[in-house]
């Protein structure tokens, strides 16, 4: 059975899963932690993605497919007619800068999926990359989480913005669907609704 | 204080039924050990070295004594009949097991409480000064934004899985007793020079580790936009802070590696995008929340009280503890009071269920059935009549609240320690203890006078030993437990963080050498000096050289 949960028109069901996931080839490259400038920040303790990498990923002729966004950009000539064709979206981890996207893409509603790959549990950076996409860059179509995705996170992620989430595989979709309504009405505004809820309900004097 | 209306109500029931569920998955197999704790920790729940412990909040350190009461009869049911008040204001069960932990929450919730995000990487509780209220040197209440402030980071899902733990503290006093330069973001309110209400915002202090003295990001916010300025702030954290090193991860180093410039250029490019945006606090709001902590109807009272007068003059007990337990007050004729936690000879901080129901009648007797919790782990009535404070005091002595330290060398601020904490590299409570007993004279107590000393079994500094006057901590060396000393810390408008005066002590050394720094501090101190300010003006080196010297000729005396 499938393990995508997709949101559509506000209800959530277990669907099947129309794109084929692009993964870079395995790297050689020791691992670089540093930290302290402003950019390296950001990538502290995770692995350079090499040009090697990216022209050796195979990229399959037809179908509906999600690159990695460092093949997004590296390759996007030769995507192009595709892209035009709303077969490709990209996936991007926690750690990359949604900017490599944005500057690349000025308007990303062109592409159908955007999916952010979450390593670990733990990782709240994908809150705020869900944040960012739909309220700062204007992205309005299906946004994906996948990786280490359990029932726990999908109330944080529906109001990050994120409308499909592939439950990791040793775990069941159809029960973690009950957890995307842990909280009836949350006091802050979010992405899924920016009102806080001062703001929704007259709470009294 | 603040009431829950529905949608408080439902949020919180809906935890209890989600936390219950996370229990029951666990309990089942279904959630790993690693995918349960951060499940757990965002629920106060810690496994321990001997049972779990369960951290309670209390928001910005305020109770109904119909809360207290509850949290009597629940350390009385669930747990050996006693609790804990932490360093931030919260209340500690050493003994819950695991199984009842979603009934504990069951009941908590039926007197509007909760162990929401009171550990974990997220927000956590708000924390501010003890006499917030009734202080006579307050200019802003801030407890209507601390609250507002609390329900905006309750689940919040942008912040719900931080790199690391985030602590938020308001004040609004001209002098500062919340620590807000020691805390991932300090919200200082004022009045600005068109009367405004304004925040002064302070960023990237803390303890733990690595103890940094905040810096300031912003001089002037206006109040409506407290949210989404802290929005900016921690965006900026979630997105950039260190995930590969726990011990680098508060947002304290963040903002040194990039320097508060830096830092600071980042949060103002990302508050632009989102200032006044819907998260924007509105008056109809703050006035909403505000009239929950509007003051009491204080009755018209004198400045003085005769039988008030009479007894400080007649009983010298009850004189030692208006002394050092009875605080000004803003509406004349009321004082606030300390309850101490630390009677010579118990851990800091401890209370049992029978002494939290007799503070509950206390509260409703004489302070309008509210009191809070503070940071140094005491209890506060805030609103007691000067004519009462004796019948307070009799009652108070008969439960063993009335020691008269509050301020002295044994009130000492100290964690739980390697008795309990599986975090721990020493014990503190034994040392606390010995302290105390080595301190047990009242008269040289006062004498000694104003003093912080805080203890800390290990580097994460529950027990803020870095902003003690004195501050102990706990180390493991070669698998025994020492004890490294610093002096000159403090807490306020001019904290500093303390100095290690040289090595490391055994814990049986220990009392003698808080007895070594007080003489060297009693040769050396002016009249009406305190001990912090004798530090700061001969620095450490004669402490230094007392206590390591004497060290010395002792261990020769013996061998002699």
């Amino acid at each position: 059975m499938s393990n995508l949960i997709k949101i559509d028109n506000g209800i959530a069901s277990v669907a099947n899963d129309e794109w084929a996931l692009v993964q870079l080839p395995a790297t050689q490259i020791e691992e670089r932690k540093q930290a302290g400038k402003v950019v390296l920040f950001k990538l502290t303790g995770e692995n350079p993605i090499t040009a090697e990498q990216i022209a050796d990923t195979v990229i399959p002729a037809t179908g509906k497919v999600i690159v990695p966004l460092s093949v997004f950009t590296a390759r996007n000539s030769e995507l192009a007619s595709r892209i035009a064709q709303g077969e490709v979206g990209v996936w991007l981890s926690t750690h990359e800068l949604l900017e490599n996207l944005t500057q690349q893409l000025p308007d990303l509603n062109v592409l159908p999926i955007i999916s952010v790959f979450v390593e670990r549990f733990a990782d709240g950076r994908i809150f705020s990359l869900g944040t960012l996409l739909r309220t700062r860059y204007n992205y309005k179509n299906e946004l994906r989480a996948f990786g280490d995705v359990l029932r726990d996170q999908l109330f944080f992620l529906k109001r990050s913005g994120f409308t499909s989430y592939i439950i990791r595989k040793d775990r069941s979709a159809q029960d973690a669907i009950a957890s995307l309504n842990d909280f009836s009405k949350p006091y802050q505004g979010a992405v899924d609704e920016p009102r806080p809820v001062f703001k929704r309900y007259n709470r009294g004097v | 204080m603040y009431k829950y209306d529905e949608i408080d109500q439902q949020i919180v029931d809906e935890r209890v039924a989600q936390y219950r569920d996370q229990v029951r998955r666990y309990l089942a197999g279904e959630l790993t050990e690693d995918e349960f704790r951060p499940l757990r920790l965002q629920n106060g729940l810690y496994i321990q070295r001997q049972a779990p412990m369960l951290r309670i909040a209390v928001p910005y350190g305020m109770l109904s004594s119909k809360q207290l009461r509850k949290l009597g009869d629940i350390a009385k049911k669930y747990d050996k009949g006693y609790g804990h008040f932490s360093t931030r204001q919260n209340l500690q069960l050493n003994w819950p097991k695991l199984e009842d932990t979603p009934d504990i929450l069951a009941e908590l919730a039926t007197v509007e409480m909760h162990a929401i995000q009171t550990s974990g990487n997220c927000i956590r509780n708000i924390t501010t000064d003890q006499f917030v209220g009734i202080a006579p040197d307050e200019v802003i209440d801030p407890r209507a934004m601390a609250e507002i402030i609390r329900q905006w980071s309750t689940f919040h899902p942008e912040f719900a899985l931080l790199p690391r733990k985030f602590k938020i503290a308001v004040s609004g006093t001209k002098q500062d007793r919340a620590i807000i330069q020691m805390h991932d973001i300090g919200l200082e309110f004022y009045r600005d020079a068109s009367n405004q209400v304004a925040i002064k915002v302070w960023v990237g202090g803390g303890l733990g580790r690595t103890p940094i003295i905040g810096s300031v990001i912003r001089e002037h916010l206006e109040w409506q936009h407290a949210l989404t300025y802290c929005e900016a702030i921690i965006r900026v954290f979630n997105l950039h802070g260190r995930r590969d090193n726990l011990y680098k991860a508060r947002i304290k180093i963040l903002v040194k590696a990039l320097g508060i410039d830096e830092f600071r250029n980042q949060v103002e490019a990302e508050w632009a995008h989102i200032k006044d945006n819907a998260n924007t606090i509105t008056e109809a709001e703050l006035a909403r929340v505000g009239q929950h902590f509007e003051a009491f109807p204080y009755e018209n009272l004198p400045a003085q009280d005769a039988s008030f007068d009479a007894a400080v003059a007649g009983n010298p007990a009850f004189a030692a503890w208006v002394k050092r337990c009875v605080h000004p007050h803003k509406q004349t004729g009321y004082r606030a009071i300390t309850l101490s936690l630390k009677p010579h000879g118990e851990a800091p901080g401890d209370i049992t269920s029978e002494q939290m129901w007799a503070v509950a009648d206390l509260a409703d007797e004489y302070s309008f059935g509210e009191l809070r919790s503070s940071h140094e782990q005491n209890l506060i009535l805030a609103d007691v009549k000067l004519s009462d404070l004796f019948a307070l005091w009799e009652k108070a002595r008969a439960n063993g609240l009335a020691t008269p330290n509050i301020g002295l060398l044994t009130d000492i601020i100290c964690c739980p320690g390697g008795d309990f904490c599986s975090l721990a590299n020493a014990k503190s409570i034994p040392i606390a203890k010995a302290i105390q007993q080595q301190f047990d004279d009242l008269d040289y107590l006062h004498d000694i006078g104003d003093i912080e000393l805080n203890i800390s079994g290990c580097m994460n500094a529950c027990g803020h030993h870095h902003v003690g006057h004195i501050g102990i901590l706990g180390v493991d060396k070669d698998g025994s437990e020492w004890y490294q000393v610093t002096i000159g810390g403090k807490q306020g408008n001019d904290a500093s963080i303390g100095t290690v005066i040289g090595p490391s002590f055994s814990a049986d050394e220990m009392p003698g050498v808080v007895q070594k720094l007080i003489k060297v501090y009693i040769q050396e101190r002016t009249p009406e000096e305190h001990f912090i300010d004798t530090v700061r003006r001969i620095g450490i080196a004669p402490f230094k050289a007392y206590v390591y010297a004497k060290a010395v000729s002792t261990k020769n005396e013996i061998a002699a």
